[in-house]
């Protein structure tokens, strides 16, 4: 008979089995040392986690009780493999460039990185997915029930057994789910255990089919016999249902978080769908051809009342097939364990991101820094969480007393988790989707669930009869069971019906009324067109085009030779085989650091990224692009301000250059008034000389007339050459002032006496003594030199038959101005200021100078610090000297 | 023909200097000292001789003399012109504006009663 003993020891075996494969694939792949682990077949063969011990042992019960209906199961996925594969491919491609964890963090990511949403989906997936972990351990525990029956010896307790399955499962999780800190680490170990329990559980499934249809009924032939006679054959198609279950297993497939993570997460390869989207439904196909046989001739063969879930396990049992048993045990096992712990790694994923690490951050009160020891920290949540969702599942079963049908909490499971199809579906194809709308879709879509089927199914003790039966608050219409008056449906089908379409309305409506921020419509776009931002897996071939795609881009920004040169070099680095280098991490590197060099380090990163794929533009990477491009803006204003002051420099050059040829006509027009003023006077002195020296019969008296003329000249060129020096050493600075202290009026004397000689005292000049009695600071030489140069002016220029000259003094501070008036009519307001120009003569009919006078008079002024200028607008013609460092005013005590 | 000189000069010494030597050589010799209304002067005197200075106070002696040639008749007349710049533009300069001939200060007495007395000549054959 059936030993319970031999039965624990054989389970144990296998799960000493178990963590050894897992233990050596994950030392395997660490050592990258076997490629078989992240191929096509490992892929499919874990999808198959898909078949539950709901599956293994339910499908029997299911067709047992309806039919064929149990098809409808295997059917969903199926038509998702082969008909949407594509689809998949695009979750699995924005899954890789996401850096998605989960189908919580996918919604989320979608939907502008809401924790919220994130947190929400998280909460359904716990409610949903943890009656279905209960669901897993009673049939665990059921199965041991089956042999604790043959083997009476035993004294069997079912809730230690499951506390002891749920102990082994939690620690076969932690233990293999979280040895990586890194999420986006694959968990090669558990996929490998699954994929060998996928193995045990379809040879477990077609043996048992095997001897029940050849061993039992005796060949094909007579078990199709069979089915046609058993009460399976006379089952009734429900259309309605049949539509909205294999809908429902569609959208679990697809939405089940466990799924998510062997098929997005895990995935090795987006080409591994490919070979999935044909072996994977070939798989199901396999799981499911014996089950409508075992189900027929369970039923013809065990007693009444007999629980035909467990048909796989009793029926060979019955025979006294053990070993046959025992395998069969092992494959509704596999189907537990496996589902499980899957299960429970996804959830605690979930579970640890988005609820415990926000709540622990924020209490924490510094969300922003992140730093090390957080990773303990999300270590330490993920391994609670596994243990809590256990826990959670543990206690579900316990309470629930393990009663309930196992396909029914399949299908409630699969209804509730079916509610995030809309936002994800919505948000892969419809780039108008918004937060809003996916949180208001999945809200009703939940409470539509929890109202219309958790509640009365599973939850008898929260929701009384009395509301099933009149509906909440006694409203008619409220029945959870026939909603808004429309009765007569199949309860599932009617909850699917509503939740799904009001959630999918509601979505919808709430998405085309929100408007969504800046992040959400990026992402939106990232998802939508992920095929247009990602590139295709790295392989051989991928990888060849995909260097070229970088010998393309870098040509165009590094040139042509300087890119060839670059990937020549990098060629001869890997060791030089093919005509492009591989693009490995550490080429694509050197070259992201070589492209930066040009562009910028970000918007290097985000080209090799959009080719190289790995990861897309993320929102750094666009905010690191802007901020470059803000650096180059600030670049190029300064560029701009630097030509501006190209320009200013120019146009002072080109002003300076100006100058310097005004400068150079001025002094050719020197040169040549220099010239002409000497060669004037030799003119007179050359033509005198010669008439002297040849006369014949000249008179004395016009002898003498003309030696004096040649005299005058003589003088005039010596007087023209002494001004000459005078203003060259002034204009030089070479002239050396001495300062020194005296009275104005004693240097106005002098200038008088000396300027005035030889006048016959033509000029009446007016003084007052009382203002001149002013010491005074100066070089008292020079100061004189310039009051005899404006007297002499007066005496020759002063137009009026009775030339006066008025010399007028006025104090202002510390500067003295002394004023000289004649009575005159003064200078022409054209020529006031071109009288102190060299050679500059008003009138030169009565010019005895050069016309150099007034310029060294300014000259002089301005050695003195003082300053000599033309007062215009008065009656005659008036010239004001400004004497600096006066000392002291000494009239008012004396005078 | 006869001998008659218009001598345009702002310098009184040298206005004096070549009246002595032009009136000794037989010449008679109207002077003037202002630029402005020397083409009057010289159309008035009618000379068989223009001599002129450049630097003049009022006009320059270049525009006196594309003024004076401008004139019906006076296109001949012979200008012997005098500077103390002495710069080739200058020489140039005047050249263009009809000069008979073109002298640069100081000058020999020589020099210039040689250049009167051919110019002389040269207006009474031609």
């Amino acid at each position: 008979m059936a030993s319970l003993n031999a039965l624990i020891l054989v389970c144990l075996a296998y799960v000493v089995v178990l963590f050894g494969v897992a233990f050596a694939a994950d030392r395997l792949a660490a050592r990258r040392g076997a490629r078989w682990l992240g191929s096509p077949l490992i892929y499919t063969l874990s999808l198959s986690i898909y078949c539950t011990a709901w599956t293994f042992y339910g499908a029997v019960g299911y067709a047992a009780r309806s039919g064929l209906e149990f098809i409808t199961i295997y059917l969903g996925p199926t038509l998702v493999m082969i008909g949407w594969w594509w689809g998949l491919r695009k979750l699995v491609r924005i899954g890789r460039s996401q850096r998605v964890t989960s189908i919580a963090d996918l919604i989320s990511a979608r939907y502008g990185k809401s924790n919220l949403l994130a947190m929400g989906v998280t909460i359904l997936a716990v409610i949903t997915v943890t009656p279905y972990i209960a669901l897993q351990l009673q049939s665990i525990t059921l199965s041991f029930g089956a042999f604790a029956e043959a083997d009476p010896s035993r004294n069997y307790n079912d809730t230690t057994t499951v506390f002891w399955v749920t102990a082994g499962l939690a620690v076969f999780a932690i233990l293999f789910g979280t040895r990586n800190l890194d999420v986006n680490e694959r968990h090669h170990g558990v996929v490998t255990a699954i994929a060998l329990e996928a193995v045990v559980k379809l040879v477990a499934l077609l043996a048992v089919g095997i001897f029940v249809v050849w061993g039992i009924a005796g060949g094909f032939g007579d078990a199709m016999a069979r089915i046609d006679a058993s009460e399976i054959g006379e089952w009734q198609v429900n259309s309605s249902r049949w539509a909205v279950i294999t809908f429902l297993s569609a959208a679990a497939f697809v939405c089940l978080p466990r799924m998510f993570q062997v098929m997005v997460v895990e995935n090795e390869d987006e080409r591994h769908l490919r070979i999935a989207a044909w072996a994977f439904p070939l798989y199901l196909m396999l799981i499911s051809i014996f089950v409508v046989p075992i189900a027929a001739i369970g039923l013809d063969l065990m007693p009444a009342g007999a629980n035909p879930d467990l048909f796989v396990l009793t029926l060979p049992l019955s025979q006294g097939q053990q070993g046959l048993a025992m395998l069969s045990f092992l494959g509704g096992f596999s189907s537990a364990t496996s589902m499980v712990i899957v299960a429970a790694m996804a959830l605690s994923t979930m579970v640890s991101n988005h609820i415990v690490m926000p709540v622990w951050l924020r209490a924490r009160g510094d969300g922003a820094s992140v730093s090390g020891d957080v990773r303990n920290i999300v270590l330490y949540s993920r391994r609670v969480s596994i243990a809590v969702i256990m826990a959670l599942g543990y206690f579900y079963y316990v309470l629930s007393g393990g009663g309930a049908a196992l396909s029914a909490i399949g299908l409630v499971s699969f209804t509730g988790i079916a509610q995030i199809l809309p936002a994800l579906v919505g948000g892969l194809y419809w780039r108008g989707a918004t937060r809003s709308g996916a949180l208001a879709g999945l809200s009703v879509g939940f409470c539509l669930w929890v109202f219309t089927l958790l509640l009365p199914e599973l939850g008898s003790g929260l929701l009384t009869a009395r509301v099933i039966e009149q509906g909440l608050f006694g409203l008619g219409w409220l029945r959870p069971q026939a909603l808004f008056g429309i009765e007569g449906l199949d309860p599932t089908v009617h909850a699917v019906m509503w939740s799904l379409i009001l959630n999918t309305g509601v979505f919808v409506c709430v998405s085309v009324a929100s408007i969504p921020n800046a992040l959400e419509r990026l992402q939106g776009a990232q998802f939508v067109n992920v095929f247009d931002h990602s590139s295709a897996p790295r392989g051989w071939t991928g990888s060849v085009a995909q260097c070229e795609d970088l010998m393309i881009m870098s040509q165009r920004i590094l040139g042509a030779q300087e890119a060839q040169a670059f990937f020549q070099r990098e060629l001869l680095r890997q060791g030089g085989r093919g005509p492009l280098p591989e693009p490995t991490p550490t080429f694509l590197e050197r070259l992201e650091r070589e492209l930066g060099g040009s562009v910028g380090a970000a918007a290097a990163h985000a080209m090799i990224g959009q080719i190289a794929g790995g990861s897309s533009v993320s929102v750094a990477d666009l905010m690191a692009v802007a901020d470059e491009t803000a650096q180059i803006l600030e670049y190029s204003s300064r560029l701009e301000h630097q030509s501006a002051e190209l320009n200013r420099t120019a146009r002072e050059l080109r002003e300076a250059n100006g100058k310097l040829t005004e400068i150079s006509h001025q002094k050719d027009a020197f040169l040549s008034q220099v010239s002409h003023e000497l060669r004037t006077p030799m003119t007179s002195i050359r033509a005198f000389s010669e008439i002297l020296r040849d006369a014949d019969g000249l008179s004395a008296e016009e002898g003498q007339r003309y030696a004096s003329i040649i005299h005058d000249e003589a003088q005039r060129l010596t007087r023209l050459l002494n001004d000459l020096l005078d203003l060259s050493v002034l204009e030089n600075g070479q002239v050396s002032v001495n300062i020194a202290t005296g009275n104005l009026g004693d240097v106005l004397d002098k200038a008088l006496a000396s300027a005035l000689t030889g006048t016959a005292g033509k000029l009446a000049v007016t003084r007052d003594r009382s203002q001149e009695d002013v010491v005074i600071n100066s070089d008292l030489d020079r100061l004189a030199q310039v009051f005899i140069n404006l007297i002499a002016n007066a005496c020759k220029y002063c137009d009026s038959p009775d030339p006066a000259l008025r010399i007028s003094i006025a104090r202002h501070g510390t500067v003295l101005w002394v004023d000289f008036i004649d009575n005159g009519s003064g200078i022409p307001a054209g020529a006031q200021r071109m009288v102190f120009e060299k050679f500059a003569r008003v009138n030169p009919e009565k010019a005895g100078g050069a016309g150099l006078g007034l310029a060294i008079c300014r000259e002089i002024m301005q050695r003195l610090g003082g300053d000599i200028r033309y007062v215009p607008d008065r009656p005659g013609s008036v010239f004001r000297v400004t004497v600096p460092n006066v000392t002291e005013l000494k009239n008012s005590g004396t005078s | 023909m006869g001998r008659h000189v218009v001598l345009i000069e702002d310098e009184p010494n040298i206005t004096e200097a070549i009246r002595f030597l032009l009136t000794r050589d037989g010449w008679q010799v109207d002077t003037h000292a202002d630029g402005t209304d020397a083409v009057e002067v010289i159309l008035n005197a009618a000379p068989d001789l223009v001599i002129l200075d450049v630097m003049l106070p009022g006009k320059s002696g270049m525009e006196i003399l594309k003024d004076l040639r401008a004139v019906a008749g006076m296109e001949h007349l012979p200008v012997l012109m005098l500077t103390a710049r002495g710069q080739a533009r200058d020489r140039e300069m005047a050249e263009k504006a009809g000069v008979s001939r073109f002298m640069t200060k100081p000058f020999s007495n020589t020099e210039v009663l040689t250049a009167v007395r051919d110019l002389h000549a040269q207006a009474k054959q031609g």
